[in-house]
């Protein structure tokens, strides 16, 4: 054993044991500072049982002196402190509640050109509503609401199945929707099925004019095919039925834009004909999840995101 | 009792360790299964039904749970993202129950009947094809694998054991017709578990109408999830009471 092991040996006890021999054990005692920190600790503990809820007694519990004020419906009340408490308390009364109850009021009062013009109101609704589009809504429309081509679609651009009015945006979120074509794979014969998707893709200037394309108008603009029934005459769309513009060059369920030659584009739109648009396309309900108000600040935020009409 | 006697008695110092650090779990513990209030008087909560149940057994076999709690806490940041908080009374016939503790992603306690069946197939299959960033792995054998149900019967009655009221005689099922409908109780009926799973595939969950995949299951779960209680029968001082 070296020498100042021996010396600290004589100044600090050892547990008394030995092992293998001559390994002993310190027996240090603990720092002053750290074991009265300790005790206080332990002192706080006691005082906490009557303050807060904590020991079971029976059937019940010691629910400790402390009260804590609430509301409901704007009611003010009054219980001993809880969780649940603590929380309405914080959702109703907390600062930052307060300051968000105060423009969230304000959203819920105005009509939309009201809040349209009102600079503050927006940067509230574009702060607010982006957590609220990000926490519902970017898993199918994406963080910046781009969409997936196919499956949701784009609400940054400005072609709208449903109209992009704030009042028709606002009334798709509230009720939802489920996006419905029929599947013509009955009614036209192969050389059908081409004709229309020719005339279709000639809309937007995809295929020139031909005889085909001739044909395909007579399908769509006739009873033999009824197109026009959803897409209107001049294959305009219909918001009411969310029925989609094929004139403009956006592209929302059939990735057209994905394809290089003309074959290749008319085989999307022709595959999309011939099985219609059924039980993939539902955007779900959100009266009921949001409240009105969230739902009417949503509806702000989309249409600002680059598209509203 | 000097220290030597236990440090050199590995037997004495193991009973004395478990006495010790049982003591924390046994006074926090132990009154919740007595306490009149443990357990909110709530509407609506019931048992899974079969094809729900195994849903939730493929939920356990794949280790959601590692990534995603179900259990939405009382504050105001998590009631503001994922809804109400959630109640004991809602994971009442959980065995076990699924609360979690760790969120890489996030909590799904609320998760029912937010996104469409379609987004959760894709979701499923390929997380990445709808949310770029995310880092959830893919699990596309779910929807290639036919759903096992042959023993769906024993994990019915296994629960029953435990208190879950699934019906086995004439009296418990004529309790469940009143406590949730005929429909309901007949699908958490023992003796027309099959019938009820297939009439329930019906709703065709994965999109795939000639087939019953653990992807059915999986998402007929998830869109259960968090439903069952409709909030706005109750004002929200009713659940401080319980506490
Ligand atoms: C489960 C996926 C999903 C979620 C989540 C979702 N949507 Fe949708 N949404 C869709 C689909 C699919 C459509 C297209 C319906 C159709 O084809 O007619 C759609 C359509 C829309 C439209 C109409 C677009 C148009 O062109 O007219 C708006 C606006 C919209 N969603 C907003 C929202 C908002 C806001 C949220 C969040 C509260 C949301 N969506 C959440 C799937 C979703
Ligand atoms: C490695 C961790 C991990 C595992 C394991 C995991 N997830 Fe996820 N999950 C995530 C992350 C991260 C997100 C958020 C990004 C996204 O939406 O993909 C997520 C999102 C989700 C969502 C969407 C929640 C919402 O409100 O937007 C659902 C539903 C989901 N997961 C279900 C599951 C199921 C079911 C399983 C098991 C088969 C599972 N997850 C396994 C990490 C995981």
């Amino acid at each position: 054993m070296s020498e100042s092991t021996t010396k600290q040996q004589a100044a600090v006890q050892t547990t008394g044991h030995a092992w293998d021999g001559d390994l002993q054990e310190f027996n240090n005692p603990l720092p002053r500072w750290w074991l009265w920190s300790f005790y206080v600790t332990a002192v706080i503990a006691v005082i906490y049982w009557f303050i807060y809820p904590s020991w079971p007694v029976g059937r019940g519990w010691l629910e400790g002196f402390a009260t804590i004020t609430y509301q409901v419906d704007g009611k003010a009340e009054e219980s001993r402190w809880n969780t649940r408490a603590k929380l309405l308390h914080d959702l109703t009364e907390s600062h930052a509640a307060q300051r968000q109850r105060e423009f969230m009021g304000k959203v819920a009062e105005a009509d939309f050109s009201t809040i349209s013009n009102d600079p503050d109101m927006l940067a509230f609704i574009r702060s607010v509503g982006k957590g609220l589009f990000g926490d519902n809504c970017a898993a199918c429309h994406g963080r910046g609401g781009q969409g997936v081509v196919g499956l949701y679609p784009n609400l940054a651009d400005d072609d709208w199945l449903w109209g992009g009015s704030l009042e028709n945006i606002q009334n798709v979120i509230t009720n939802g929707r489920q996006g419905f074509m029929p599947a013509f794979k009955e009614t036209f014969d192969p050389q059908q099925l081409d004709d229309v998707a020719e005339y279709v893709l000639s809309l937007s200037g995809e295929a020139p004019d031909s005889i085909a394309v001739e044909r395909g108008k007579a399908l769509f603009q006739g009873f033999g095919g009824g197109c026009y029934y959803c897409h209107g005459m001049d294959g305009k769309g219909l918001p009411s039925q969310g029925a989609a513009n094929l004139t403009d060059k956006i592209w929302t369920i059939a990735d057209v834009d994905g394809q290089k030659t003309l074959e290749e584009k008319k085989a999307v739109v022709k595959k999309l004909i011939f099985n219609g648009v059924q039980n993939m396309r539902k955007m779900p309900t959100w009266k009921g999840r949001l409240s009105p108000t969230e739902i009417k600040v949503l509806a702000v935020y989309v249409h600002q995101l680059g598209g509203g009409q | 009792m000097r220290h030597e006697n236990i440090e050199v008695n590995s037997g004495l110092m193991i009973l004395l360790i478990l006495t010790v650090i049982s003591i924390g779990g046994l006074v926090e513990v132990v009154p919740l299964f007595y306490l009149n209030d443990t357990i909110e008087k709530v509407d609506g909560v019931r048992p899974y039904t079969p094809l729900e149940l195994r849903g939730r057994d493929i939920y356990v076999r794949e280790g959601c749970y590692l990534c995603h709690s179900q259990q939405i806490r009382p504050f105001r940041d998590e009631w503001l993202r994922y809804g109400h908080y959630s109640l004991a009374a809602e994971s009442q016939y959980d065995h076990p129950f699924q609360w979690g503790s760790k969120r890489t992603g996030p909590d799904l306690a609320r998760v029912g009947k937010k996104y469409s069946n379609e987004w959760h197939v894709q979701h499923l299959v390929a997380p990445r094809s709808v949310v770029p960033q995310s880092i959830m792995p893919n699990y596309p054998w779910l929807l290639e694998r036919d759903l096992d149900f042959s023993d769906i019967t024993e994990r019915l009655k296994a629960l029953r054991k435990t208190g879950v009221p699934y019906s086995l005689t004439e009296e418990e099922y004529k309790a469940n017709v009143a406590a949730y409908g005929k429909e309901m109780a007949d699908w958490l009926d023992i003796n027309q578990a099959q019938d009820s799973l297939f009439a329930q595939a019906r709703n065709d969950y994965d999109g795939l109408p000639n087939r019953i995949t653990e992807m059915e299951a999986l998402v007929a779960y998830l869109q259960v999830l968090g439903t069952m209680v409709d909030f706005s029968q109750y004002d929200e001082g009713y659940f401080v009471e319980f506490r």
